[in-house]
């Protein structure tokens, strides 16, 4: 197989594969969590559940001073890297070609200087993150095989994109293909691991508010 | 063409002497040459020594499954006295487009500066090589691949210019109903066969010939730049050695840098300025045509530095997105017009498709859960740890 | 270069100040190799085909080097055009072929362009040459019996 052959098969079969089983493992995924359905509360609602729900969605976003003394390493680097990775797979001109392609709208790009940086933080903050992982005794008891390769199915975007765009080592079309083809791995595997928290993490934190709400409580 | 024996005999420096050109001239010659094979000016005097000893090779051009694209570029190249004087420093002795003779008396030439020639001779292909049938291509009564097999056997040294020569190019497209494949590729697979079958009659000293070892030089492009293939040519002539190639057999001179790296637009690619259209603001202010399909940034070529017809300009100086066309299988990359970052397949309605399969799916999953639940509570299932461990 | 303009308004194409950031850096260059020049007697070619230049930007440096005290013509496969800049030591030297168009164009930072020496070989061609003529026109006077004495 020729680079260019190469190219070609992931911009195209490998990529129908990887969006197939993305899209049904994610939709899967869905109704599985709606459908097993919950008993219906027969106590009366003492407030209202969507509104604390909303809300417990964005205040469970900020940390509260205490976690954060505790977690502050944990809490800094998981903002950082997200934030980089936000910037990277959604402000990258060609990447909104993708998004525009798929949604049929798109948004304004960010110069490349700019997420070429946002790159590079997530990088060294995503190595960092690991370190930590392997230093912390509790963490590293609590980690799974499923959590390295998690991380490394995140990392692994990052770097490629960013030696294909510099172009190091290697000819740019087997570099590109690298670096879509590791996207490709990202979203077979998405649906099946932790990384489904990007859609589970919003359902999740209303719920916590909306039992709350429900009995009238602050969350 | 010319058949004028101790002719051959001469250097280059020799020839232009008897054609009465000066020194200062032959300095001029030896400055366009040097920019003509991108060598760094500091060259020019070592193009000089060289070229003044260089000894007149003997080149047969061979043309399959081509369209002339090659050859009409190649003699429309602009440095028109130059080439001449490279051209009369070579010796053409076979390419059926520009030859004077024809039928039978073409095939002779070829044979006899085969003959000749034998071991020494410069082969140039292009079009590519079809496998499937036979008949598909023949010159002579003799199919492409004999054809190709009998004188690359002799052959110093083989260019294969242009992409389908290179890379199979157009004719080696999806689905491929030739069965057509490059000079490298035809060399890998029938390298080593015999070529008793195929030895003219006429040629006496062909035995042994083997071309699985040859060395190949790709010059591609749809077609090629006119100054790069006389580059390429004139490097063999003047140094009479292969220049550095790269992975793809490509001279690093005219192939060392991709498109977009040499490209005058780049810098609006890193600001985010693009081209949505081709008659938008950005079209019109000349930003960055990657939105358009613009291939080069996989593309490598001499185009952005050395451009086209007299150094004017360049298709992406022109407005258009670079096609990617001395790249392997630019034909089947999806569409010209596809950015190189949109999947070549139809994604929303993969998504589409996917979307209504998972639903189906999970809708299955989850009432065969419902089931399990509701048998769970009939029956008291007790929870485990295991139950709760697992993730 | 006037007709290249003119053929960039015609088409639309834009040659704004935007486009032009080639220029800054190969002055650069040339100040850099003017320096060298007078420190380590040191020339230095550019080749300008070698540079991915964008429209009206070759134009651009040209109209900035400007034209200095020399301004030579060569005659030798085809026209070429040298000229000294408005900044001593830095030659444009322009070759073309038999249809006046441009094969190869340099800036070159040097005492004198070695294009506009004469060669050795040349000059020993021509004291050839020379001493042919010489020669003959002894043998055309000798074989005269002194009737064109006057020539």
């Amino acid at each position: 197989m020729s680079e260019i052959e190469f190219l070609n098969w992931v911009r195209g079969p490998a990529f129908e594969i990887a969006t197939v089983i993305f899209i049904a493992g994610v939709i899967i995924r869905f109704l599985e969590i709606f459908l097993l359905g919950r008993k219906t509360n027969l106590a009366e609602a003492k407030g209202s559940e969507m509104s604390s729900g909303l809300r417990t969605i964005v205040s469970r976003s900020i940390p509260d001073k205490n976690t954060f003394k505790r977690s502050s390493f944990k809490i800094v680097s998981g903002y950082i890297f997200h934030l980089g990775l936000l910037v990277t797979i959604f402000f990258f001109a060609p990447h909104i070609l993708l998004f525009k392609e798929v949604l049929g709208f798109s948004w304004p790009s960010l110069p490349t200087a700019i997420v070429d940086a946002f790159a590079v933080v997530s990088i060294i903050t995503l190595i960092a993150v690991l370190i930590h992982r392997l230093r912390d005794n509790v963490l590293k008891f609590l980690s799974s095989t499923e959590d390295y390769l998690v991380w490394l199915l995140t990392i692994l975007p990052l770097i490629t994109g960013y030696i294909a765009f510099h172009r190091i080592g290697m000819t740019a079309p087997t570099l590109l293909a690298i670096h879509i083809l590791s996207v490709e791995l990202l979203l077979v595997a998405f649906p099946f691991t932790k990384l489904m928290h990007a859609f589970t993490l919003l359902i999740a934190r209303w719920y916590n508010g909306a039992i709350s709400g429900y009995r009238g409580v602050q969350s | 063409m010319t058949n004028n024996k101790n002719l051959k005999d001469r250097t280059l420096g020799e020839a232009m002497q008897d054609h009465g050109i000066s020194r200062r001239s032959f300095l001029k010659f030896c400055a366009a040459t040097a920019s003509m094979m991108a060598l760094p000016p500091s060259m020019i005097p070592a193009i000089a020594r060289a070229l003044e000893t260089a000894k007149k090779p003997s080149v047969i051009w061979l043309s399959f499954q081509e369209c002339t694209g090659c050859t009409e570029s190649l003699t429309r190249s602009h440095n028109a006295t130059l080439e001449n004087l490279i051209f009369d420093s070579i010796s053409l002795d076979y390419h059926h487009t520009l030859q004077a003779a024809s039928g039978e008396a073409a095939e002779e030439a070829r044979e006899e500066a085969m003959q000749e020639n034998w071991g020494e001779y410069l082969l140039v292909v292009d079009g590519s090589i079809p496998t499937k049938d036979m008949g598909y291509s023949t010159i002579a009564g003799m199919s492409n691949l004999d054809m190709f097999l009998q004188t690359a056997a002799g052959a110093a040294a083989i260019i294969s210019v242009g992409t389908c020569a290179a890379f199979g190019g157009i004719p080696h497209a999806h689905p491929n109903p030739t069965g057509a494949y490059s000079v490298y590729d035809i060399i890998k697979m029938y390298g080593n066969a015999s070529l008793d079958g195929i030895s003219s009659a006429s040629i006496s000293n062909t035995s042994g010939g083997s071309v699985a070892d040859k060395p190949i030089i790709t010059v591609p492009g749809c077609p090629p730049i006119p100054v790069v293939i006389t580059g390429v040519l004139t490097h063999y002539l003047t140094f009479g050695t292969i220049p550095e190639l790269d992975h793809l057999g490509r001279p690093k001179a005219f192939y060392g840098q991709s498109i977009h790296d040499r490209c005058y637009r780049r810098p609006f690619y890193d600001k985010g300025l693009f081209a949505e259209t081709f008659d938008d603001e950005g079209a019109k202010k000349g930003w960055c045509l990657y939105k358009l399909g613009c291939k080069g940034p996989t593309t490598y070529n001499a185009c952005a530095t050395t451009k086209w017809n007299n150094g004017t300009s360049f298709p992406i100086e022109s407005g258009h997105p670079c096609l990617g066309c001395s790249e392997p299988d630019f034909w089947d990359g999806g569409g010209f017009y596809k950015a190189l970052s949109v999947p070549t397949i139809d994604i929303p309605s993969t998504v589409v498709y996917a979307a209504a399969g998972g639903a189906a799916a999970g809708v299955a999953l989850g009432a065969l859960n419902k089931n399990k639940k509701s048998n769970a509570i009939r029956q008291h299932t007790k929870t485990t740890i295991d139950d709760l461990e697992k993730e | 270069m006037s007709t290249s303009s003119s053929v960039l308004d015609s088409f639309n194409i834009q040659t704004s100040h935007d486009l032009t950031w080639n220029v800054l850096p190969l002055l650069h260059q040339v100040k850099h190799a003017m320096d060298n020049l007078l420190e380590n007697n040191t020339n230095e070619i550019i080749d300008l085909r070698s540079i991915p230049l964008a429209p009206g930007e070759e134009d651009n440096l040209l109209k900035i080097l400007g034209q200095g005290e020399v301004k030579a013509q060569l005659n030798a496969l085809g026209p070429s055009e040298i000229i000294e800049t408005q900044y001593n030591g830095v030659w444009l030297i322009t070759h073309y072929n038999d249809e006046n168009e441009i094969v190869s164009r340099h800036i070159e930072v040097t005492y004198m362009p070695e294009i506009l020496l004469s060669q050795m070989q040349d000059i020993r061609s021509s004291s050839q040459r020379l001493s042919e003529k010489l020669s003959e026109s002894q043998t055309d006077n000798s074989t005269d019996n002194g009737q064109n004495e006057k020539h």
